[in-house]
């Protein structure tokens, strides 16, 4: 029976990353159109409570693998660990979600095991062998389908096109040894951009400023707080240091599918739009009636921002 | 110093892409191309690193001969000289990959800096599968902590630090939830984020100057390197269109309609 093995991602807190259960449920998706066994490996100094928590997701084992050299998170460290693992297992399909950390591992893993790979799936198409994999180009002007033809096949997924995977029948937990070799980088520091508003990420309502705000965000922060929402960017607002570069959405940042988007000063770029699209809802606030953010708006209103901003923070806590 | 930097040549980015509907392509009349946005990126980071540790930056593109014209953009940068590898069948990040191992390894750079993604794939690999063969150490999506309006990015100060002896590099690293800083031993091969610089215009003594640089023609025969396609892309679409919306005349009716008719308030 083919294996399916999705690489699970523990954060620099210990927790397990939400984006994995994307990951996890692509996984389900892909290995019943295959014919597959869902396995998962997850890798860290000290993983056992995150393999215990992945183990109620349905997959047929997860495979736990502690090491103190894999404290932080370096490709060079886990790709040849999870390389190691694959091999072992036979694995067909090796994927993860298409976060940093799986931008950055899996294709150093893929070539490692001499795979092709295909990033940020959208979704499988065909079945057995067959089956090939859906992915955007050209900033998502583009859908492909994709066929590899390497024995081992990799990929990452885009967690917005997968629900989170749901509870299922218990698998097991094996524990394994990761062999860690001595790798030529080190993590120096790591320095967290904390919020006390959601992540941009998982948010379900996102309000994002562009060019047009001239870098005063306070009014769009109200109305975010209003909202409950996590505050996203354009890449203008991102350059001119208005706002941390992770804030972006598009293309280049983080692709969003909120409940709710409300874009305020941003012309509509294709490459913001990749990013953005795939929200529910999406409102466009902009002074300029011909902007192509409206051609995505369902709802547009052409108006000054810093007028338009006040009213509807006041409107918006009368209604709730 | 000696840097090795990629150019790869891409469709503008502010060019309309449209898919045939056959589904076999992208229509490709009255496409503009230039070099790849992150590309360009790198070229200029390591403009600034040669600057700092004099050297030399050597680009490389492959593809047909029209490729020439981004290593002429590069040189005309500043770039000190180019390889071009003479390929004009279908490739993918793999066959890439394997070129630019090659190259490499003929020309032993202390540093390779390309480009995150290029905007047409836009895979984000060919770094990482590089990194793993030269089994170099890797630094993905380096970005710059000060913004582009600061005094380091005016001055062109380069956002990754080498060690005066040039035998590590320092990378600020954009991941999820914060930045990272990461020390890799030289060589290593490392990803231009687009918040890494803003990349300089080439001046017109830069490009004359340029026309008379040397361009290197290799050919993956001649490299060993088979590049018959893993990965092959069977069908195109247009993504699906999102149904038009409406505009609103003014805030009360926006609120009203965001919670009676959408419900998400
Ligand atoms: C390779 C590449 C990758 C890229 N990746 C990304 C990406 O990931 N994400 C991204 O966002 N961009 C990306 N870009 C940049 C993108 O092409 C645009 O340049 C960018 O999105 C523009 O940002 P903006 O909409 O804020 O600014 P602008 O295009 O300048 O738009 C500002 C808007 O504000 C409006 N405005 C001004 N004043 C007011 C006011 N008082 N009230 C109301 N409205 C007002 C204007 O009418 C205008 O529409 C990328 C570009 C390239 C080349």
């Amino acid at each position: 029976m083919p294996t399916v093995l999705i690489v699970a991602e523990q954060q620099p807190d210990g927790h397990l990353r939400k984006a994995t259960l994307n990951a996890l449920s692509a996984g389900k998706a892909l290995a019943q159109k295959v014919g597959a066994e869902l396995h998962v490996a997850v890798l860290g100094k000290d993983v056992a409570k995150v393999a215990d928590e992945l183990k109620t997701y349905g997959p047929k084992v997860v495979h736990s693998g502690s090491a103190a050299g894999l404290e932080h998170y370096i490709a060079e460290a886990h790709a040849p660990a999870l390389a190691d693992l694959a091999t072992s297992l036979k694995a067909d399909y090796v994927g993860a979600a298409a976060t940093a950390q799986g931008k950055d591992l899996m294709p150093r893993l893929a070539a490692r095991l001499k795979a092709a790979m295909a990033s940020e799936v959208l979704g499988f198409e065909g079945q057995g062998a067959d089956v090939t994999f859906t992915r955007p180009m050209w900033a998502g002007n583009v859908i492909a389908s994709v066929k590899l033809t390497t024995p081992v096949k990799v990929f990452t997924v885009r967690p917005t096109e997968f629900n989170a995977a749901e509870p299922g029948p218990a698998g097991e937990v094996t524990a394994f040894s990761p062999k860690v070799d001595a790798v030529k980088t080190k993590l120096i520091e790591f320095k967290e951009v904390k919020s006390a508003r959601p992540d941009l990420s998982e948010a379900k309502v996102v309000v994002a400023g562009g060019r047009g705000t001239k870098g005063d965000f306070k009014e769009l922060e109200a109305l975010a707080d209003e909202l409950g929402a996590a505050v996203g960017a354009s890449r203008a607002a991102c350059d001119a240091g208005w706002v941390p570069n992770d804030l972006q959405v598009g293309q280049t940042g983080k692709v969003v599918a909120p409940t709710l988007y409300i874009a305020i000063g941003i012309s509509g770029a294709i490459q913001h739009i990749a990013g953005m699209k795939g929200s529910r809802v999406i409102v466009a606030i902009n002074k300029d009636a011909e902007a192509p953010i409206f051609q995505v708006a369902d709802y547009g209103l052409v108006g000054d921002l810093f007028k338009v901003l006040p009213e509807l923070r006041a409107a918006i806590k009368a209604a709730k | 110093m000696k840097i090795l930097v990629t150019a790869k040549r891409v469709e503008d980015p502010e060019s309309k892409i449209k898919v045939k509907p056959d589904g076999t392509g992208i229509v490709l009349e009255g496409l503009k191309y230039k070099i790849n946005p992150f590309d360009e990126i790198a070229v200029e980071e390591a403009l600034r690193l040669v600057a700092k540790f004099p050297g030399e930056v050597v680009v490389a593109s492959v593809g047909g001969k029209e490729v020439q014209e981004q290593l002429r953009h590069a040189l005309a940068m500043g770039a000190t000289r180019a390889v071009w590898v003479n390929h004009t069948g279908p490739l993918d990040q793999m066959g890439i990959a394997a070129l630019l191992q090659k190259v490499a390894e003929k020309e032993k750079p202390d540093l390779v800096i390309l480009g995150k993604q290029s905007i047409d794939d836009d895979q984000n690999q060919i770094g990482q599968y590089l990194a793993e063969w030269l089994g170099w150490a890797q630094a993905t999506f380096a970005s710059k902590v000060e913004s582009f309006e600061s005094d380091a990015e005016k001055n062109k100060v380069p956002a990754l630090t080498v060690s005066a002896d040039v035998k590590t590099v320092r990378v600020v690293r954009e991941v999820d939830g914060g930045l990272a800083t990461v020390e890799c031993q030289l060589p290593a091969v490392v990803t231009a984020d687009l918040r890494l610089n803003m990349p300089r215009y080439a001046s017109l003594p830069g490009i004359m100057k340029a026309k008379s640089k040397p361009i290197e023609e290799l050919t993956p025969v001649g490299l060993g390197v088979d590049v018959t396609p893993k990965l092959t892309v069977t069908k195109m679409m247009a993504p699906p269109a999102r149904k038009a919306g409406i505009k609103v005349p003014d805030v009360a009716t926006l609120v009203q309609k965001l919670k009676t008719e959408a419900k998400v308030l």
